[in-house]
């Protein structure tokens, strides 16, 4: 790291300890995200980081910006709040697969819905961390924790399915050791207008270790992940002979070369196109039938609320004849007492 | 005009709108009322209206009834009972029996009275008057729809835009009643329906049809008279208790310089703060309507923590929801306005009607030890009054404040006159003014013991503040037991401080008197009206009002301390009794507690504190 560069990761260090378990996925996305602040050169001032309750929510107070870190489930909200009252600051909302998607699911999908212009990082290690051992709305059906011994007997959440049912614009996901490619997401999700939602998968290395290890061990990561690049085609594998092409309404795994495929024939990625139907799509693939898909998957365009609330009062100040408090009480249906 | 029969001098008047839900009536109601003020009466209204839309047509659960007490001196107080019941249908009639003065008048709709709607009110006869004994009160029995029909018939409307003015055919004989002019309420109907002229003028025509059938049947029929009050002088308007609130957190930012952020979720009887503030962009205000009552006061935390003048509105249920963020906003000592418009009780309870009994879910509603300010507007426009001063409180000591309200101050009108320059005090937020190297992020106002405010986007002072517990000077977290004892003990005193900058209680009344009187909150004007009852017999009493429970008044111990009889009245089960209680053990308090989901009425409290004299 060149020594400026390295200077300007640390500027957006705070002076507290980190206090996560060694080995635990968080370091590595806290890493990415002080980085993607300092490529992004946000004066500190500007950054507001919002978490709810969790391990992840503990992120804030190792931040050099502004820090709030809230109650269980309610981030999105206050995150909400915050971006309302002072568009002018870049806010990040630090979350788990709990605080998102259980006791918070409801201003998650709200958030989507409106379009705030929120940075969402959802560490999604598919257990509870904190509360030491329970699984998660994003926990496999069957799996086996503290409050599951016989196996769950429920479906999990898919976040970008629900990013996406909730009309979202913005879905990335990317894994807490790829420090590279979560910078690149991370920077995409802070330049996109409105909710962007980064989903990584990280690993708790003591109530769930390995859980995403089947897709992100460096033996076959290659060959069981997919990142997507906007405007190229959908190619993987070591060997990079590996393409998704439509079969039908149904995304289908073909390798280059058998029955006359050719690059041409692999489909492009188009993360801008408004219609989600692929992005759908391609942020549900699962291993072994799919490449899980990294990267941005969606990054589409649309009304910002933020921007379009600060619009309107604007608007309306310009029109009303009401300018202050003394207008507002002295108008209409006054009389005199004389 | 032809000289009237005759004609009733009175100091004060109650009169009753009532009718189907869908009869028009609130708006019946509103238009007499203003008309009055505008003559110069002091005057209160008190809508009641059912909690469904459109409850089933011509039943008494469908019966929506709006009522004016006004008069020639002070009125502070809808009114028990009334002079004057105007009853659309035979329900309205059946329902507002119960709450009517003997020999009072009474205006019926003759045609509304058939077989069918009779039954549906539960009559057994075609005959309610003899039915109900009510031979005694002066019936006016007008046909009120089809008068309406033939006074419209050459307009060219539908039958339906023809039924729905019939409420302005009662209106102008309720005027003539009183004998009124029509000119205001007929400009206001113009402008009302300015988009829509014919229908303004179709009003405005059966309005004076009902004026006119009063001038033809007053051989028979006695009218009122009540001259204009005293009143202070100034510029005035109708107001009520929720657009009090609104108008009051508007002059807070004002005053304060900060924007104002409400985050809410609508609940009856609160909704009305929500959208009154909706329709005021022009002045800035930030409304996010939220998912829900926890995102309401979340997104206002968030707003608070960036900057904004904050709050959040509910009613009960509501702020059971969102009691694990006020304890946030305790513990990050931010500034928080939550409104409480009070209802009946509990669960869904009596969504339309008032009630005080969230007063310890105000106080004690969280977990933790997690002390804040509770205030309690006394009347529809001293709403404004509370609303500005919880928000000067909760900004300048950095605090969440509960302001209660509740359904009666909420719907009820007074007029009010409004604040000229100067009358309310500039709010100053305690952001930070030292240097950012030198402050620390819980460092407190020696005198106040608040900590400062830093607003994201100001360079160098980043810091991160949460629910966990804080250092006491950092901020940063800390699972320190001295530590965590100290600023328990802290938190508690700085509320606890607040006591020496708000008013002295006061007493009203007699100061050596044989019963004090001790209230709070939205009965004041029934409590004070039944006091000026009592002194006009010769009894010694006092009133104590609470507006300030947390903290309460300096010198509330004092005056309690004084009398040896006190009565605690409240729309409860006697919880500000309890607390009181608990605050002062010696004292000796009896209780009168009222749950019926309805005001007090003056008379109940006259008779029970003449029993307690009396003892």
């Amino acid at each position: 790291m060149a020594e400026n560069t390295k200077q300007a990761f640390l500027q957006y260090k705070s002076d507290q300890n980190v206090r996560w378990c060694p080995g635990c996925g968080d370091h590595a996305i806290l890493n990415a995200l002080q980085k993607t602040m300092a490529e992004l050169e946000v004066p500190n001032e500007d950054l507001a980081v919002i978490s709810g309750i969790g391990c992840s929510s503990r992120l804030p107070y190792y931040m050099n910006t502004y820090g709030f870190h809230t109650i269980h489930g309610r981030a999105s909200a206050m995150a909400s709040g915050v971006k309302v009252a002072n568009p002018k600051l870049q806010v990040w909302q630090i979350t788990g697969d709990g605080d998102a998607l259980a006791i918070g699911g409801n201003h998650f999908i709200h958030a989507i819905r409106r379009n705030i212009d929120l940075n969402v990082i959802l560490f999604n290690n598919q257990i509870y961390g904190l509360t030491k051992g329970q699984y998660s709305p994003t926990s496999k059906r069957g799996f086996i924790s503290k409050t599951s011994p016989f196996g769950t007997i429920e479906y999990p959440f898919r976040p970008g399915e629900l990013t996406i049912g909730a009309r979202g614009y913005f879905f990335a996901r990317t894994i807490d050791k790829e420090i590279k490619l979560s910078v690149q997401v991370m920077k995409a999700a802070a330049k996109h207008k409105g909710t962007s939602i980064v989903e990584v998968l990280q690993n708790c290395v003591i109530y769930n270790n390995n859980t995403h290890q089947e897709i992100t061990d460096k033996k076959y990561k290659d060959d069981r992940t997919i990142v997507l690049e906007h405007g190229k085609p959908m190619i993987f594998g070591k060997e990079r002979n590996k393409g998704l092409m439509l079969d039908g309404i149904t995304l289908k795994v073909v390798t280059i070369g058998d029955n006359g495929i050719t690059e041409k024939d692999i489909l492009v990625h188009d993360a801008h196109c408004e219609d989600p139907t692929i992005h759908l799509k391609l942020a549900d693939m699962e291993y072994p039938d799919f490449p899980v898909a990294l990267g941005v998957i969606r990054d589409a365009a649309a009304p910002v609320y933020d921007e379009c609330a600060q619009q309107q009062i604007e608007e309306i100040k310009e029109k009303s004849k009401i300018k202050s408090f003394h207008d507002l009480v002295t108008t209409g249906d006054v009389w005199e007492v004389k | 005009m032809a000289k009237r029969s005759k004609v009733i001098e009175r100091e004060e008047v109650v009169v009753r709108f009532s009718g189907d839900s869908g009869d028009g009536m609130q708006l019946t109601g509103s238009l007499f009322s203003f008309s009055s003020a505008i003559y110069g009466n002091d005057i209160s209204t008190f809508p009641d209206f059912p909690a469904e839309i459109r409850a089933p047509q011509g039943t008494i659960g469908g019966v929506s009834g709006f009522q004016v007490h006004f008069g020639h001196s002070e009125v502070y107080t809808p009114g028990d009972n009334a002079d004057v019941l105007v009853a659309m249908n035979p329900a309205a009639l059946k329902a507002n029996l119960e709450w009517l003065k003997p020999g009072a008048t009474i205006v019926i709709d003759v045609d509304s009275f058939d077989d069918k709607n009779l039954a549906k009110a539960g009559y057994k006869s075609n005959d309610p008057i003899e039915e109900d004994n009510l031979s005694g009160y002066n019936i006016i029995k007008a046909p009120i729809t089809a008068m309406t029909k033939n006074s419209l018939k050459d307009m060219g409307l539908d039958n339906k835009t023809i039924l729905r003015s019939k409420n302005m055919y009662a209106l102008g004989l309720v005027f003539w009643l009183f004998n009124r002019p029509l000119e205001n309420t007929e400009k206001i109907l113009r402008e009302k329906f300015s988009k829509n002229p014919e229908v303004a003028e179709a009003n405005i025509k059966v309005l004076e049809a009902g004026y006119n059938y009063g001038v033809i049947i007053q051989a028979g029929t006695p009218s009122y008279h009540i001259s204009p009050a005293d009143i202070r002088k100034g510029t005035y308007r109708n107001l009520n208790g929720n657009k009090a609130i609104a108008w009051g957190f508007l002059l807070a930012a004002e005053k304060s310089g900060l924007e104002l952020f409400l985050g809410s979720y609508p609940i009856t009887p609160a909704t009305e703060i929500l959208q009154e503030l909706s329709a005021r962009k022009d002045l800035g205000v930030k409304v996010f309507q939220a998912e829900d009552e926890i995102a309401g006061i979340s997104t206002a935390i968030g707003a608070s923590f960036a900057g904004d003048l904050a709050i959040t509105t509910t009613s009960g249920p509501g702020l059971a929801l969102k009691g694990e963020a006020l304890g946030l906003a305790v513990m990050a000592e931010l500034p928080l306005v939550v409104v409480n418009v009070q209802r009946g009780g509990p669960s869904t309870g009596l969504p339309t009607k008032t009630e005080q009994s969230d007063l310890m879910q105000a106080l004690y509603g969280r977990n933790g030890e997690s002390p804040l300010v509770v205030m309690a507007a006394s009347s529809p426009v001293n709403c404004f009054d509370y609303a500005f001063y919880a928000a000067k409180v909760a900004i300048e000591h950095m605090t969440p404040v509960i302001l209660l309200s509740d359904g009666f101050l909420a719907n009820g009108t007074q007029p009010w006159r409004i604040p000229e320059e100067g009358e309310f005090p500039e709010i100053k937020p305690p952001f930070v003014e030292k240097p950012a190297e030198e402050w620390n992020v819980y460092e407190r106002d020696p005198e106040k013991l608040n900590r400062y405010w830093a607003l994201p986007g100001n360079p160098g002072y980043q810091h991160r503040i949460g629910g966990l517990e804080k250092d006491f000077l950092t901020g940063a977290v800390s699972y320190d037991h001295h530590n965590h004892d100290k600023m328990v003990k802290m938190r508690k005193e700085k509320v606890d401080r607040i006591a020496d900058f708000i008013p002295p209680l006061e007493i009203l009344g007699d100061e050596d008197a044989d019963l004090l009187i001790v209230g709070w909150g939205g009965t004041f004007g029934h409590l004070y009206t039944a006091l000026e009852a009592l002194h006009d017999e010769g009894k010694k009493v006092a009133l104590a009002h609470f507006s300030y429970i947390s903290p309460l008044p300096r010198n509330s111990y004092e005056v309690l301390k004084k009398y040896s009889k006190i009565v605690v009245c409240e729309l409860n089960l006697g919880q500000f009794a309890s607390y009181l209680r608990s605050q002062f053990p010696d004292v000796v308090l009896h209780q009168y507690d009222k749950v019926e989901g309805l005001p007090f009425t003056v008379a109940e409290l006259k008779d029970h504190f003449n029993k307690l004299l009396e003892e």
